[in-house]
């Protein structure tokens, strides 16, 4: 070492050496490094833009063609084999409503319930415990046809034996959705901090004082998220509805509890995109576009709710 | 004020002491005669006979005996891993969240014995709360945090109790007019301060602080410790922390840990070394092992 020079010359020969590397090591920034980083966002910038533009192709395509039938026709009559200029989607869209509704009491204390169970009371070294979250992990991903022909077979025929009706397609859509419902809720439950759950403990409270107002208030957001998925999936999946008798072609308003038949915007759609002439064509796509807003209204609630009790650790 | 008060009860740094024969210890209790209070018939809080504290069948610490006092503060001190804040947690059931924690030995409090068969942890929490590292504040505003307990123990006077226990944590001035704001926009001193407010509010007996210090700048850490030599009147208090220093300050009695290890040295656990009052053990420890760790030989 450079004993003999004085401690004030060395702090300043230090300082001056690694200015100097330093200013260095900016100017001469290897030029490969800035391409590759450019061409990787070019890349990303791509992809978004391929996807964007691919949704806005299939609505403003589906709103084009769908333009003519716009009116208030659309929600207050019934489908029409004859005169497809008056048709319009009101059983369906009724239908539809009811049918959401039922999964939403449905799935919500379910899915809440499930998960507050996984996460907070269930031991997870034991095996029925851990069967039940790999089922659960493994069932958000079956294909909804399954779920129809269960449904078909248990909640139609079978054990529950209720028919045709309503309430059986609100049952298996449920089912269908309850998987993402209860992965979404655990997630929720999981992101509220341990440190919170003792402090409420330390007080003196029980586990399910902890639960409910600790814990839940806080995974709202969460929770809320996963119903809106659950929501998504559920108004689209026309395969099981089918299965479970949605009737294609319905003239008369669903009643949420009742054993007349029912019918779904999806099934109402299929059913008017399948027919020959051309102004049914256009009601379908309008009929996607009336989809789209209900999908659109229900998750903005949603999106709102969720915004309300964020909560920012 | 509280700047004399560390410096009485800490005179000197303890110089290694040449004569550590019966002489000097027997003047200590000499002039503890004189003074008149016999420091160990008070009241008992917590009797601790022979615990050891297992996770998952490895002793995280091991024969633990002591006795915790009424209305004093009681210091846990020691290097990291002795078991300190294993050992305070099992003074009010909080290892009992931890699945594959195992308690073995006695603990009584008031001679109920803790960890019986009849006894509800809930209840066990009423009275004696705890207060932990890093603040903990509820994502609710100042006044329902403190208001919390009492809410969900089912107390009346809700208004009066939160406003006494904020007073208590001279806390109540900084908030009185921000009572409905987030809990969250406090500074990390006001946060634990409000954590203290909070367990204060559901009168418990004792209150047991884990390392409450050790997440906060000087200045909170003085008005915390300040708070302690008043709050000693009310409750019980047991502290664990890292700061020799603040234990000095504040704690009536010390009780110095240590790790061991056994042969193999794979496996390590902690042991009460000693405990005392805590002017003996930073002047005129027993134990040369305690001599080392608070001249800071080691540890």
């Amino acid at each position: 070492m450079a004993a003999g020079i004085p401690g004030s010359e060395r702090t300043r020969l230090a300082t001056a050496g690694a200015r100097a590397a330093t200013v260095d090591s900016l100017k001469h920034q290897p030029r490969g490094d800035v391409w590759k980083g450019n061409v990787f966002f070019a890349i990303l910038l791509f992809g978004l833009t391929i996807a964007l533009v691919g949704l806005a192709a299939i609505i403003i395509q589906a709103a084009v063609k769908g333009a003519p039938a716009f009116g208030w026709n659309l929600l207050t009559n019934g489908p029409s084999t004859l005169n497809p200029d008056e048709a319009g989607f009101r059983p369906a869209l009724v239908g539809t409503l009811y049918l959401i509704l039922g999964v939403i009491f449905l799935v919500v204390p379910l899915g809440i319930g499930a998960a507050l169970y996984l996460e907070e009371y269930a031991d997870g070294t034991r095996w029925w415990n851990r069967m039940i979250e790999l089922n659960v992990q493994n069932l958000a991903g079956v294909p909804s046809i399954i779920y129809g022909i269960l449904g078909l077979a248990f909640i139609v025929r079978g054990p529950l034996d209720l028919g045709f009706i309503l309430v059986a397609g609100s049952l298996t859509l449920a089912l269908l959705v309850l998987p993402t419902v209860i992965l979404a809720s655990r997630e929720a439950i999981r992101a509220v901090p341990p440190s919170i759950r003792e402090g409420s403990l330390a007080l003196g409270a029980t586990q399910w004082q902890t639960i409910r107002r600790q814990v839940l208030p806080a995974a709202i957001p969460g929770v809320v998220t996963g119903v809106i998925l659950a929501i998504s999936r559920a108004i689209g999946e026309t395969a099981p509805l089918l299965l479970v008798g949605a009737a294609t072609f319905v003239t008369f308003n669903p009643t949420f509890i009742g054993d007349n038949g029912y019918s779904a915007l999806p099934v109402l759609i299929f059913n008017y995109a399948a027919r020959p002439q051309d102004e049914f064509r256009v009601l379908a796509s309008a009929g996607v576009i009336l989809m789209l807003i209900v999908l659109l209204t229900m998750n903005s609630f949603a999106v709102w709710l969720r915004n309300r009790y964020e909560q920012q650790w | 004020m509280t700047e004399n008060e560390p410096k009485e009860k800490m005179t000197s740094p303890p110089e290694p002491s040449q004569e550590k024969g019966l002489s000097r210890q027997i003047t200590v209790s000499a002039d503890q005669a004189e003074a008149g209070t016999d420091v160990w018939a008070k009241d008992k809080v917590f009797e601790v006979n022979d615990v050891t504290v297992s996770y998952a069948d490895k002793a995280a610490v091991k024969g633990v005996t002591m006795d915790i006092y009424q209305n004093e503060v009681t210091a846990l001190i020691g290097p990291s891993g002795c078991g300190k804040t294993t050992l305070l947690r099992c003074l009010n059931r909080m290892n009992d969240l931890v699945s594959s924690a195992r308690v073995d030995g006695e603990i009584l409090y008031h001679g109920h014995d803790l960890y019986g068969p009849k006894v509800d942890p809930v209840q066990v929490r009423k009275m004696i709360g705890m207060v932990f590292q890093k603040p903990n504040p509820f994502p609710k505003s100042v006044y329902d945090n403190v208001a919390f307990g009492p809410r969900v123990l089912g107390m009346e006077n809700i208004e009066e109790r939160v406003e006494n226990a904020l007073k208590g944590a001279a806390l109540w001035d900084e908030v009185k007019d921000r009572l409905k704001d987030n809990a969250y926009g406090m500074s990390g001193g006001q946060q634990q301060r409000l954590c203290i407010a909070r367990t204060m509010a559901v009168d418990p007996e004792v209150i047991l602080m884990d390392e409450p210090c050790s997440a906060l700048d000087p200045i909170s850490t003085g008005k915390i410790e300040d708070l302690m030599a008043e709050l000693k009147e009310q409750f019980s208090i047991v502290i664990v922390t890292h700061n020799m220093q603040q234990a000095a300050r504040v704690s009536d009695k010390t009780a110095f840990l240590i790790v061991e290890l056994d042969a193999t040295e794979e496996n390590r656990w902690g042991q009460l070394v000693e405990y005392d009052e805590t002017e003996k053990i930073f002047t005129n420890p027993t134990d040369q092992r305690t001599e080392d760790y608070v001249t800071g030989k080691v540890g």
